[in-house]
């Protein structure tokens, strides 16, 4: 049979890399998810049925009690509060890092402690450490275990808080302002040495002792998470959420490795890897380094940015329609704001009246949009946008000098041309949707305040910009009454 | 009055301004500086109006019309100057109009003061105020006034016009039944006003258009009116139209001789040239040299606007059309607007409208010559006595200097080699560094940990590199459902504690069960959630 589970591990861990390269097109996605659900029951199955499980008909009726809340969580969801229910999954797998963390170390003395006979008994998991137990290496193993181990939990603990605080600022439970206690990333610093200090007394202690330093550790990794992200800001949570992913993904491969169970650490590279990406590629679009951001808040240059002097001009939904009229092609800008406002269906709708008319429109989205990587493509998808006429920041900025109107919608500092005009600017060098050189700008904005990073944005006050006061969803419902 | 007496004031004459515009004598000139319309206007801001008997009868408009827009009509020129305060006509004044003025009066008109001096110096000494049309400052508040560009735009209209009145084919090409004609292939040298307005004219024509100008900053201009830009491959820095009001500056004569050879290679396609290169107060530069026009078909038509001033081809007879030996003809019109005087009257009229409407902040009836204002200053040429031309700079920048964007570089080949040779060398620098140390790193960690641990190491170490090269391929839009599968994936940890619970004590199976319980949730959560976003995504 364990020829069997390993062929079975070998197919699972291919159908998990498809899965992920199948996400390079749209179509060919549809056929990579089906290869990732594949590819879990197989792992699963052949878990069950491969040596040493027990309990298998209680961990069904779990599995199965489990899944129903997850079918009922996934079918009830608002595309608009995905990055809460990403973060708030990210938890689960973290816990459950922990806990299979626990387990091994507590498995590990209960083996040490069994006699020859009940050794050779012994299934499962248990045997598995058995077998490492009477490998001719077996000082070394241990020893590796409980590192493995200890790593395993860290990351998963610091993974589970890091995600419930994420989850809590994402879905507005918690200010998503950065706040720290007293002291800062010296208290996180403080914490990790501690871990650290506690990983060489559990290495060196007697092995399948020393389970107080593992608890130690766990709440020491618990804050960590905790404190971390309270000290991240809202506009920052793509990266932070990408980051939680890499990092229940490292966890997932750390267990892997004390459990010397090969698809674990395969699937958990693999997801690790794909968090780190992700990240990367969200902090290259903010012009940030991943420290920065991990440290939290914005970090100007010492200098005052400069003053934005004018008027912000308003104009109401006739004047907007009327200019639409006119205009021959129109970009449309959606920022977290239509997630807020819930205005996807909307801006779909006056999407598909313009383009009736014979309009070219198009969408264009900043890689930091909304809350999540990704988000804006998500919700214009639930809305029926067509994807081919959703474009990057990188194909649709040498457009905008073109385009006769452009639509911005709850979005702040993605189209700040500071970024590029104002070295002072604490988003300095980032790069933005150059709209500002657009015939005419049209801002759809709830009242005069600065976005999530508190940065004034001279668009508001240039000559071709109209601010379109009002909630993002009202505003453009107004707005779709004047045009047919 | 110079010394000091203070001059009577329009106003306290006889309580009424009026307006008056004579016949113009120039020969040929057809234009009108008043139409009814105007006159109507005028009327509004307060001012009375008069006009000479058939001053706007070439133009287009009768005396009857005049009267019945409320225009006084005088029999007279000598009537119409006494009658009138304020004097709006086209041409510069002739030294008998000159004559007619008095220290009250306020003339209007076109004056050129730049060749004009000795004229200047007489309207001065009669100590009459002086606005010349053609000083209108070229700021954005001031083109509504802006004479010179109305008649350089009929200038421009007409120019094609007459062209196509010369040339025997069509302009655009057509396939009949009786044959295959081509497009008529048109060259517009000098992309002022004129110049936009004759490539605007010939492509809606459905003549091909070619355009040129010596300032690159138009060549998204000449491309928006539908014509194509011939670029000139020249290293100098090129003129910069901002500093020098907007208007083309001369060139170095490297410049000029590549220009030349460039019309040489157009010369002999083109069936139409018109230029319309003029430096401000300086003689026409020649462009199209004799030889060009001996390279050019015979039928071919060649319209030179500069021939006011000499001319751009080298043959143009001012005020003539010419036919040369191998049958090119040349016209050198310089009354263009005055061909067309019922279109340029009216935007004349409307131009000196707008002046008046500048003059009289109030619209009371009454002229404040304001000379803080720049408009005003700048066209004022003399006032009260004194020659206040040339005008100093006006404040404001005559087209906001944007200095063009510093275009990169462009790189020859071997540049462009050695920097990618550069980059590559860099790269694999610090490839060949990372994997030196990470080569380093294994082994270290080889020398120590066991065999079995090693295999699961390479495992992990390739899982990586796999995940690394897959996921960059993912498109953007898709990061979103991205997240959600790796997290459905990552569910793969039940693994452990599916392992775990059956083999240990109860705290294991409770915390195993917890696992499996709380992993159940994400898997089944997670792959439908993703489903629900992928399905959702879809082609228009």
């Amino acid at each position: 049979m364990e020829g069997f589970t390993t062929a079975a591990y070998i197919v699972a861990a291919v159908l998990f890399i498809l899965s992920l390269g199948g996400l390079s097109g749209q179509e060919s996605a549809k056929r990579a998810v089906w290869y990732g659900i594949v590819g879990m029951a197989l792992a699963v199955f052949a878990t069950l049925i491969g040596p040493g499980s027990g309990l298998w008909i209680l961990s069904l009726i779990l599995l199965a009690g489990g899944g129903a809340i997850g079918v009922y969580i996934a079918k009830r969801v608002q595309m608009t509060e995905m990055p809460q229910l990403v973060a708030a999954m990210h938890a689960l797998v973290g816990l459950a890092a922990v806990f299979v963390g626990f387990n091994a170390h507590l498995e590990l003395s209960n083996v040490l402690g069994m006699d020859e006979a009940a050794r050779h008994a012994a299934e499962g998991f248990a045997a598995a450490l058995v077998h490492k137990i009477e490998d001719p290496e077996a000082g070394a193993l241990i020893n590796i275990l409980k590192v493995e181990l200890f790593l395993g939990i860290f990351i998963g603990a610091v993974t589970f808080t890091g995600s419930v605080i994420a989850f809590g600022k994402l879905a507005g439970n918690i200010d998503g302002k950065p706040k720290q206690l007293p002291g800062g990333h010296l208290l996180n610093a403080a914490a990790a040495a501690l871990s650290l200090i506690l990983l060489v007394m559990y290495f060196n202690a007697p092995a399948g002792t020393g389970f107080w330093m593992v608890l130690l550790m766990t709440l020491l990794a618990f804050f960590i998470g905790y404190h971390l992200i309270m000290g991240i800001g809202g506009a920052d949570m793509p990266v932070v959420v990408s980051m939680l992913n890499s990092y229940s993904g490292w966890a997932a491969a750390a267990i892997g490795f004390s459990l010397s169970n090969d698809l674990l650490i395969v699937t958990g590279a693999l997801v690790g890897s794909s968090g780190a990406i992700l990240s990367y590629i969200m902090c290259k679009a903010m012009n940030r380094h991943f420290v920065s951001v991990i440290l939290g808040g914005f970090g100007g240059s010492g200098e005052p940015a400069a003053e934005v002097t004018g008027e912000q001009i308003a104009i109401d939904a006739d004047g907007v329609a009327s200019a639409l009229d006119d205009a021959d092609s129109v970009i449309i800008v959606p920022g977290y704001g239509l997630a807020v406002a819930q205005a996807q269906q909307s801006v779909a709708e006056l999407s598909r009246r313009l383009r009736a008319k014979g309009k070219e429109v198009r969408f264009g989205i900043h890689p930091v949009a909304g809350r999540l990587p990704g988000h804006m493509n998500v919700l214009l998808a639930e809305a029926k946008v067509p994807y081919d006429i959703v474009l990057e920041m990188d194909e649709i900025n040498d457009d905008f000098p073109e385009t006769d109107v452009v639509i911005v919608i709850g979005s702040n500092d993605i189209v700040n041309p500071s970024a590029q005009e104002d070295p002072n600017s604490p988003i300095a060098g980032m790069p933005v949707l150059e709209v500002w050189k657009a015939k005419q700008v049209f801002v759809s904005k709830r009242g005069q305040g600065t976005g999530y990073s508190g940065i004034e944005n001279p668009l508001f006050y240039k000559e071709n910009t109209r601010m379109f006061f009002g909630d993002a969803k009202k505003s453009l419902d107004d707005l779709l009454t004047r045009i047919d | 009055m110079r010394l000091g007496k203070p001059r009577p004031h329009p106003n306290e004459r006889d309580g009424y301004v009026k307006i008056g515009t004579p016949r113009e004598v120039f020969p040929g000139e057809s234009r009108v500086a008043m139409t009814p319309d105007s006159a109507k206007q005028l009327q509004k801001l307060g001012y009375e109006c008069a006009i000479e008997s058939g001053a706007g009868k070439a133009a287009g408009f009768s005396d009857a019309a005049y009267a019945e827009a409320g225009v006084e009509v005088l029999g007279s020129a000598e009537e119409l100057y006494a009658a009138s305060d304020i004097i709006a006509k086209v041409r510069p004044p002739e030294d008998a109009e000159i004559g007619l003025l008095s220290a009250d009066k306020t003339l209007i008109s076109f004056f050129y003061p730049a060749s004009n001096e000795a004229l200047m110096e007489a309207a001065k000494e009669k100590g009459a105020s002086v606005i010349a049309m053609d000083m209108v400052p070229r700021i954005s508040r001031a083109q509504k006034m802006d004479a010179l560009s109305s008649m350089a735009n009929i200038a421009g209209y007409r120019a094609v016009i007459e062209a196509g009145n010369n040339f025997g084919r069509f302009f655009t090409g057509q396939v009949t039944a009786a044959g295959k004609v081509p497009p008529a292939k048109v060259l517009v040298v000098g992309a002022g006003v004129a110049g936009l307005a004759a490539i605007g004219t010939s492509t809606s024509l459905g003549a091909i258009t070619y355009a040129f100008d010596v300032r690159p900053e138009v060549a998204e201009q000449i491309e928006s009116m539908g014509a194509e830009f011939v670029y000139l491959e020249f290293d100098e820095e090129q003129t910069d139209g901002a500093a020098t009001g907007g208007y083309a500056a001369p060139s170095s004569p490297e410049f000029r001789e590549a220009q030349l050879a460039k019309f040489r290679e157009l010369a002999p396609e083109m069936d139409i040239v018109i230029t319309t290169a003029l430096i401000p107060n300086r003689d026409a530069p020649v462009l199209w040299t004799k030889d060009m026009v001996e390279m050019m078909k015979p039928g071919s038509v060649i319209v030179d606007l500069a021939a006011e001033r000499g001319g751009n081809c080298e043959l143009t007879v001012k005020d003539e059309k010419i036919v040369t030996d191998n049958g090119v003809t040349i016209v050198g019109y310089t009354d263009f607007p005055s061909r067309m005087a019922a279109q340029s009257s009216t935007l004349y009229a409307t131009n000196i409208r707008h002046m008046m409407t500048d003059l009289t902040p109030e619209k009371d009836g009454t002229v404040n010559h304001n000379m803080d204002d720049d408009v005003i200053r700048g066209a004022t040429i003399t006032h009260e006595g004194a020659i206040t031309f040339p005008p100093p700079p006006p404040k404001i920048q005559a087209i906001a200097v944007k200095k063009p964007a510093e275009k990169p570089k462009e790189l020859t080949r071997e540049e462009k080699l050695a920097l990618e040779r550069e980059e590559f060398r860099k790269q694999t620098r610090s490839q060949a560094l990372l994997l030196g140390i990470s080569g380093a790193l294994l082994l270290l960690v080889g020398a120590f940990a066991p065999s079995s641990f090693m295999q699961h190491f390479i495992v992990f170490v390739l899982a990586v590199f796999v995940g690394f090269q897959v996921i960059w391929n993912v498109s953007h839009s898709l990061h979103t459902p991205l997240m959600a599968v790796t997290n459905a994936i990552s569910s793969i940890i039940i693994l452990g504690a599916l392992m775990q619970i059956g083999s240990g004590g109860w705290l294991v199976v409770i915390l195993a069960a917890l696992s499996v319980f709380m992993v159940g949730i994400n898997i089944f959560g997670g792959f439908l959630v993703t489903r629900r976003m992928l399905a959702m995504f879809q082609k228009s």
